[in-house]
């Protein structure tokens, strides 16, 4: 049983649409001061999360990134708990402890967004052996970009997912930079070469179509759940928004508006599906709302601050001095 | 009379652990053929699945232990030497520590670190003698450090059982402890020190194989003075509550501790004790030297290492 909420064009249309107009509001709430410490804009690859999410079943798990609010909205998280989260409070995700770059959601299998780069692909794999262990039919979606492909971490969880077979799809979101770096410039001999020296079955598809991503993904996804082992998707994308909010501040030129609005043009959203404008407005309703119910969540007390530090319920001495 | 090593008591915790629940598996570098000492057997009685020998990767098996506890494991990881706990400190101080707390609650990690062989054992030279529990310590992780091999069990025992990620040092020269074991080996809970000989006019807080050192010191000086011998057994959390009253007793405190000086474990003792007890005497630090490296001469090992000489010299200054 895949994702209800991707199993037709529509729905993956509405669920890229969702995302967009999510990330446009988080957009200009950091920019209104409302979110503080800023966001890794997603805009421009939501083909991807979408792909890939709707070759998953809703037991099945990811990891993310840093720029993660896309997955965690594909995998079905709800909107205004996310947007609570942003904002610190309460009724967040993870009750306003994670924000931006660590939003989760365990019951719906979203193992975290994370902040270091790389550092959620070997945690999906040794969820994935879990899960396999038991012989339970999980696959673990692991996304990163392609900056993590000079992580070494990310090479040692290829190899270990490729001698235990575990059942995890690889997923680079292959944006052209690792920041404000090109991929040309880090990125020496190709992403999907270091899986396949791993013996990962690896393909480059286009990230700016959804339904290419979701049919490789199904490929992978298949192949996992059949006890074929791992898969490496190298999905070709774009962000059209800066790395981070905060480059605003900085009047960065690392790459020319010609390269943007190229991009731009292959806009993932631009399916040409005849409801659009129904699904765009039903968006935008289901928006406003969760606007509604973060703003209206209460900030979180600061004697809470180091609850949820330890699991066994240790209490950790105060750092005051009296 | 039956002699219990430390290493077999530790293999026995796994066992015994293992046995329970299939939840608990162990990964490391040469856990099959158990070349650390802690795991021979297991892998032949409990299968490859769940006794698994790793590739040296040491940040992926210990990011996949991580990923394998959210999933509902309780993994043991082992590494085989104390730097390795360099390699791993992202993985264990910025993922597995931070994950609770960062997910608000949903995410536990039920992990277990085991180093055989921390410190010195002569001979293996600068990148293999860290003794770096103060480390974990300072993060926030249950760090455990302990001296004889019914502790050894108890605690190992009680870390795979503890849903936080837990560190445990097993000192190299407590390794070749043996203790005579009457009463059945049990957990031994986190953050309950041991008082291994009472004393009433200094308390020596030794860590880990110093404990039978200051015991030692203890002994031979005891027709001088009274010296009680505390061992904390867990670093961190660490127990205030026995500490404070054993220096309600004797006033006076030496720490004993085989890791770097500067911010050190001893600074932490140093500090509750000043901060919660009136003292009649200055305490006082035996460690390593500030930002100490292990030279490979076997002399100049010693030489940087707390040595009984230096205890009992502490011991004594702090009477005057």
């Amino acid at each position: 049983m895949s994702l209800p909420h991707l199993t037709d064009p529509a729905g993956r249309y509405r669920a890229m649409r969702l995302i967009r107009s999510f990330e446009e509001l988080a957009l200009e709430w950091v920019r209104s001061g409302l979110v503080v410490g800023g966001t890794h804009p997603y805009i421009g690859q939501e083909a991807v999360a979408v792909g890939v999410c709707a070759a998953l079943d809703p037991a099945d798990q990811l990891t993310s990134t840093h720029r993660g609010h896309g997955h965690v909205l594909a995998k079905g998280a709800d909107p205004g708990r996310l947007l609570a989260e942003l904002l610190g409070r309460v009724g967040g995700l993870n009750g306003g402890r994670g924000g931006s770059m660590h939003a989760a959601d365990f019951s719906l299998g979203i193992l975290g967004a994370n902040g270091i780069v790389g550092a959620g692909a070997p945690i999906a794999v040794g969820s994935a052996w879990a899960a396999q262990q038991r012989g339970e039919p999980t696959v673990v979606a692991s996304f990163f970009g392609d900056g993590a492909l000079n992580q070494g971490v990310l090479l040692e969880a290829l190899n270990l997912a490729s001698i235990w077979r575990a059942p995890v799809v690889f997923v680079c979101e292959n944006n052209g930079y690792a920041t404000t770096l090109p991929a040309a410039a880090a990125v020496g001999g190709s992403a999907c070469g270091r899986a396949a020296a791993f013996g990962i079955p690896a393909e480059t598809v286009d990230g700016m179509d959804v339904e290419a991503v979701r049919a490789a993904a199904e490929r992978a996804v298949q192949r996992a759940r059949a006890g074929g082992g791992p898969s490496f998707l190298e999905c070709l994308t774009y962000r059209f928004e800066a790395h981070h909010t905060m480059e605003r501040r900085f009047r960065l030129s690392y790459r020319t508006a010609a390269e943007v609005a190229s991009w731009r043009e292959r806009d993932p959203l631009a399916t040409g599906l005849p409801e659009a404008a129904r699904i765009d407005r039903e968006v935008a309703e289901l928006l406003s709302a969760a606007a509604e119910f973060a703003l209206a969540s209460a900030e979180p007390d600061p004697a809470t601050a180091t609850d949820h530090l330890y699991a066994s319920g240790l209490r950790p001495r105060s750092g005051a001095a009296l | 009379m039956t002699l219990l090593s430390y290493a077999k008591a530790m293999n026995r915790a796994l066992s015994d652990a293992l046995e329970a629940d299939p939840a608990v598996c162990v990964f490391g570098e040469d856990v099959g053929a158990g070349l650390a000492g802690l795991t021979p057997g297991l892998q032949r009685r409990f299968g490859a699945g769940r006794v698994v020998d790793v590739p040296l990767s040491e940040q992926a098996f210990t990011s996949a232990g991580i990923g394998a506890a959210l999933n509902g494991m309780r993994p043991v990881i082992e590494l085989q030497i104390p730097s390795l706990l360099f390699l791993v400190f992202e993985q264990l101080a910025n993922q597995a520590h931070k994950f609770p707390l960062m997910t608000g609650g949903q995410a536990r990690v039920p992990l277990t670190v085991v180093v055989p062989g921390s410190g010195s054992r002569s001979g293996w030279a600068g990148q293999h003698s860290d003794h770096p529990y103060g480390l974990f310590a300072h993060v926030g992780i249950k760090t455990l450090a302990p001296a004889t091999p019914t502790d050894a069990y108890g605690l190992l025992s009680s870390a795979i059982a503890d849903d936080d990620p837990v560190v445990l040092f097993a000192p190299a020269g407590a390794l070749a402890v043996r203790e005579d074991v009457t009463a059945p080996l049990a957990p031994v809970p986190i953050g309950a020190a041991r008082i291994h000989r009472a004393g009433t006019d200094v308390t020596v807080v030794a860590v880990g194989h110093l404990v039978h050192q200051a015991v030692a010191v203890a002994e031979e000086l005891a027709d001088e003075v009274s010296v009680e011998v505390l061992d904390p057994r867990t670093l961190y959390p660490l127990d205030r509550s026995a500490l404070v009253e054993s220096l309600r007793r004797t006033g006076r405190l030496v720490v004993v501790d085989d890791s770097n000086r500067f911010a050190g474990f001893a600074a932490e003792v140093l500090a509750v004790a000043a901060e919660e007890c009136r003292l009649l005497a200055p305490p006082l630090r035996v460690t390593r030297p500030d930002g100490a490296v292990l030279p490979f001469a076997p002399a100049l090992d010693r030489a940087l290492q707390p040595g009984a000489e230096q205890l009992r010299d502490a011991v004594r200054a702090v009477l005057k």
